[in-house]
């Protein structure tokens, strides 16, 4: 019984660093074909209108309204000490630091991640990338480069769009609602936001598109059995790119911000 | 020629081919037959680079193969064409798309001449005005016509069958074997399948060879074959449930 628990550690943590191992050796392949020619600039065109273009309206959504539900909370709690006229600036460096970006992240890895993991795994277990390979075409130059060069740089541009309908959300609840005077929300916001705070925001992005394409085109990649393996493995790139975008949020705001 | 010298390969410490050896010859139609689950598909891919053996040889024009780099193998691959079971055309596709897709790749040819290639494939196998449909819209002998059509699109040199008539009915298979023949000898390439159709090897093969438990057991020409008198050879070739091959 002891032995049996131990075995299944073992077995977990073997598998855990195979796994780790071979996405980072897709991630290295998939990094190294994208800057060299030939450039598959159709495929990355096609996978960029996929990912930003058909989010947007979901990143649009998510981000108004958390922006105008953190400018009712955040009045709420700013209230009680006396300081309402720091709603702007709450709402805005929360939406640029933390929700823009991982919000837009979470959005993505649920729409086009699973996607991306669906499209590749039907391919894998029908054998087109088989049929890929056969015909001299390197399936991770083909099917994961493009799909990480347009997640890297399209979740950048869903999150500023994502901040900006945060802050603007956050400004009509406060302005219409709440009864904050336009210029006190606007000015304070000015004062104490910095480019600092979004541009952090952004490399958290970037770091979050390259978690989503990777471990969706992986999982992909990597699938087996039939279409019970392909709903198995869109399952596991939606719940790990989740898990991962949040543990990597932590560490980067340690970074970033942590002093 | 090709030349497979004692392949050996085991999944999770199962033996699935064991020593194997077999000789294809240039120019001709060997057929590998044998039961589901022998290694048959095991053995295509190994030819074709997509598994690599635990030891043993597959020389190409007296080449080892299996010790390739990566960049070597995309210009072997070149030389090579191959049909899937399921014809794994690539469904976000058009045929025309799916057809010239080698030649985009690798040819740097103007649209109108792949074009021409694409069409003049798809008449010698048979099919005209489907350049525009979508896999999805074709049945599945059409399927492996479109198939077919790619796999010599680039004219290889050798074009690798894997179950080319499975699943589809009697007269569709018998067309299927018909495009072989024609396509085979049109150009002389080497042509290797694997089946488990008795009548689609009767009529196809040039040499045949049979694979049991990881080896090959018999070789030789469609007459030869059908002299053999090796009992397992025999049940299969007649299809009997009663003999030493166990059903299981």
């Amino acid at each position: 019984m002891k032995s049996e628990f131990f075995e299944n550690i073992g077995k977990s943590a073997m598998e855990f660093i195979n796994t780790t191992g071979r996405m980072s050796i897709m991630l290295g392949h998939a990094a190294l074909y994208a800057v060299t020619p030939p450039f598959k600039l159709r495929n990355t065109f096609k996978q960029m209108e996929y990912v930003g273009v058909k989010s947007l309206f979901v990143v649009i959504l998510t981000g108004a309204f958390t922006g105008a539900v953190l400018a009712m909370q955040g009045y709420d709690a700013l209230k009680r000490a006396g300081l309402e006229s720091m709603v702007g600036p709450t709402v805005a460096l929360s939406m640029a630091r933390e929700l823009g970006p991982v919000l837009t992240g979470l959005m993505v890895a649920g729409r086009a991640g699973s996607a991306m993991a669906t499209e590749i795994g039907t391919m894998r277990v029908t054998e087109q990338i088989d049929a890929l390979y056969t015909m001299a075409v390197n399936p991770v130059k083909y099917l994961v480069s493009p799909r990480l060069v347009a997640s890297i740089l399209m979740l950048p541009l869903l999150t500023i769009v994502s901040d900006f309908v945060g802050v603007l959300g956050g400004y009509l609840v406060s302005i219409k609602l709440l009864a904050i005077n336009p210029g006190v929300y606007i000015g304070r916001t000015i004062d104490f936001v910095d480019a600092d705070d979004i541009f952090y925001g952004l490399i958290k992005s970037l770091v979050f598109g390259c978690i989503i394409a990777i471990n969706a085109c992986y999982q992909g990649f990597y699938a087996q059995g039939g279409a019970e393996g392909v709903g198995r493995c869109a399952t596991k790139a939606v719940v790990l790119s989740c898990v991962l975008i949040l543990i990597s949020d932590y560490i980067l705001t340690s970074i970033m911000f942590g002093s | 020629m090709i030349e497979i010298k004692d392949l050996n390969k085991s999944f999770n410490h199962k033996k699935v081919l064991d020593g194997l050896n077999l000789t294809a010859e240039t120019g001709k139609i060997t057929v590998i037959i044998g039961r589901s689950g022998e290694g048959k598909s095991v053995l295509i891919k190994h030819i074709i680079g997509l598994l690599k053996p635990d030891s043993g040889q597959i020389l190409l024009d007296g080449k080892d193969i299996t010790k390739l780099t990566e960049d070597e193998w995309t210009f072997v691959l070149k030389r090579f064409g191959m049909l899937f079971q399921g014809a794994a055309l690539f469904d976000s596709m058009t045929v025309a798309e799916n057809v010239g897709f080698a030649l985009t790749e690798h040819m740097n040819l103007p649209a109108s001449k792949v074009r021409s290639v694409v069409t003049e494939k798809l008449r010698r196998v048979g099919l005209v005005d489907t350049e525009e449909m979508m896999p999805s819209e074709l049945s599945g002998g059409m399927k492996k016509r479109v198939g077919l059509a790619r796999a010599i699109v680039m004219d290889p040199e050798i074009v690798i069958f894997d179950e080319p008539t499975t699943g589809l009915d009697p007269v569709m298979s018998d067309s299927i074997a018909d495009l072989m023949i024609e396509t085979q000898r049109a150009q002389q390439t080497t042509y290797i399948a694997i089946t488990h159709d008795i009548t689609l090897t009767y009529k196809v093969a040039d040499y045949v060879a049979m694979l049991h438990e990881g080896r090959i057991i018999a070789y030789d020409t469609v007459d030869g074959i059908k002299k053999n008198d090796n009992p397992i050879v025999r049940q299969f070739l007649e299809g009997r449930a009663q003999g030493p091959l166990k059903v299981y």
